[in-house]
């Protein structure tokens, strides 16, 4: 029992690192691991990932007295595009064919891929559109942070916020209908999207997959799929990982962060295409 | 154009900020300890509390369990705190927005709220 628990703080540290740097939550590491080299039925797996999720959301949150990246104010903005979105998806459960959902979010998420390797010939500086978006500065969307791998402050502008909105209504409906973590979804909303830069995407992502994850981790956790023995020690674990994910992420250059993100996209998004053309892998 | 904060808003909201940063540190500090000390007493006497994989999940089986000192139970109360750190992070996000007075802020956060109360009631009903 002591072994496997053990596993599951090392599996809980990677993953917290890992999902507080990308942004992803981390329920995409975990739930493959425990399914597959732990042989653990799906269903307690997701359940576990729930978890997973708030773990390193909470974690990251944590990490530094004042928030000096994420932007709650597009975080709180996006969330009622998620949580709508959530809602409508569990509420569209055997309405809508999730074959369609799946070819369509496969081949976002491979369109993304591709604007994110376009993007890694950028430098920072590009992001400074200068255009001034009238919808975000209306609601105080722009934003700032003190990017600590090029030691100086970012000024960002938020653009295209109606179609950043809609990719969070198809997160949200996704995490609804398809019961799949959403992080992909929420940080190619903003930074491929919004033109956010990939720092404060992946930040505001980790605090938005946290308040997404708590509302619908009371259903798993009243009826009995989280089991503590799993559950415990991979959170513990991601709480520390998650700690130094947020404050490793900070010193690592951009383009670092984005070519590990780009494969993670591409598999996600080639795994879905693949479901929803109904080939098993 | 906004009005240029003055400094003494500027200070005042420096000074929420850390408040907030804290408590939300400390929420996470004690769902990370109740979840050690389940932890480590199902480690130490091997035992769960319980007959079997069984573990609580109604709110009278979890407290009726850390009233006698079972692991699982005190387990599933700290992932249940945990559960609940989020949602702290959104209401304490409604008081700085607040206190920033930027009401469209204070209603669009509590929205969120709303909506998460909402979800934990569908929970509950669905268990």
């Amino acid at each position: 029992m002591i072994e496997t628990a053990l596993i599951m703080i090392a599996l809980g540290v990677f993953a917290g690192i890992a999902g507080a740097i990308l942004g992803l939550g981390g329920g995409i590491i975990v739930t493959p691991i425990l399914t597959l080299a732990f042989g653990l039925n799906i269903k307690y797996a997701i359940g576990a990932s729930i978890i997973v999720v708030i773990a390193t959301s909470s974690g990251s949150t944590i990490a530094y007295l004042k928030d000096e990246v994420l932007n709650l104010r597009v975080a709180m903005f996006l969330e009622i595009a998620t949580t709508i979105g959530a809602v409508a998806g569990s509420l569209l459960t055997g309405v809508l064919d999730p074959k369609y959902l799946y070819v369509l979010f496969g081949l976002l998420l491979i369109f993304s891929g591709f604007n994110m390797f376009r993007k890694l010939r950028m430098k920072p500086d590009d992001y400074r559109s200068g255009k001034e978006d009238a919808i975000a500065k209306k609601l105080e969307l722009n934003g700032s942070y003190y990017d600590k791998n090029l030691k100086k402050t970012i000024d960002y502008q938020v653009t295209n916020v109606p179609s950043g909105m809609s990719v969070m209504f198809g997160a949200g409906l996704a995490s609804g209908l398809l019961g799949i973590g959403s992080g992909a979804f929420k940080v190619i909303a903003m930074d491929t999207f919004m033109k956010m830069p990939l720092k404060p995407s992946s930040a505001t992502s980790n605090l938005m997959m946290g308040v997404t994850a708590a509302a619908s981790a009371t259903v798993y956790f009243f009826n009995g799929t989280i089991l503590p023995n799993i559950a415990v020690p991979l959170a513990i674990g991601i709480l520390g990982g998650a700690v130094v994910g947020s404050r490793v992420m900070q010193i690592l250059p951009t383009k670092l962060i984005r070519i590990v993100f780009i494969p993670i996209l591409l598999y996600i998004g080639a795994n879905m295409l693949f479901q929803g053309f109904g080939v098993k892998l | 154009m906004k009005d240029q904060p003055s400094k003494q808003l500027n200070q005042e909201m420096n000074s929420i900020e850390l408040i907030i940063g804290k408590i939300l540190r400390i929420g996470v500090i004690i769902s990370a300890t109740i979840m050690i000390i389940g932890w480590l007493l199902l480690v130490i006497t091997g035992k769960s509390g319980y007959v079997g994989n069984f573990h609580p999940t109604s709110f009278r089986a979890i407290f009726a369990g850390v009233a006698t000192l079972k692991p699982y139970a005190i387990m599933m109360l700290g992932i249940y705190c945990l559960i609940l750190t989020p949602v702290l992070r959104v209401i304490v996000s409604i008081y700085s927005f607040y206190k920033e007075r930027d009401m469209l802020y204070v209603y669009i956060t509590m929205f969120v709220l709303i909506v998460l109360i909402v979800s934990f009631f569908i929970g509950l009903s669905q268990a």
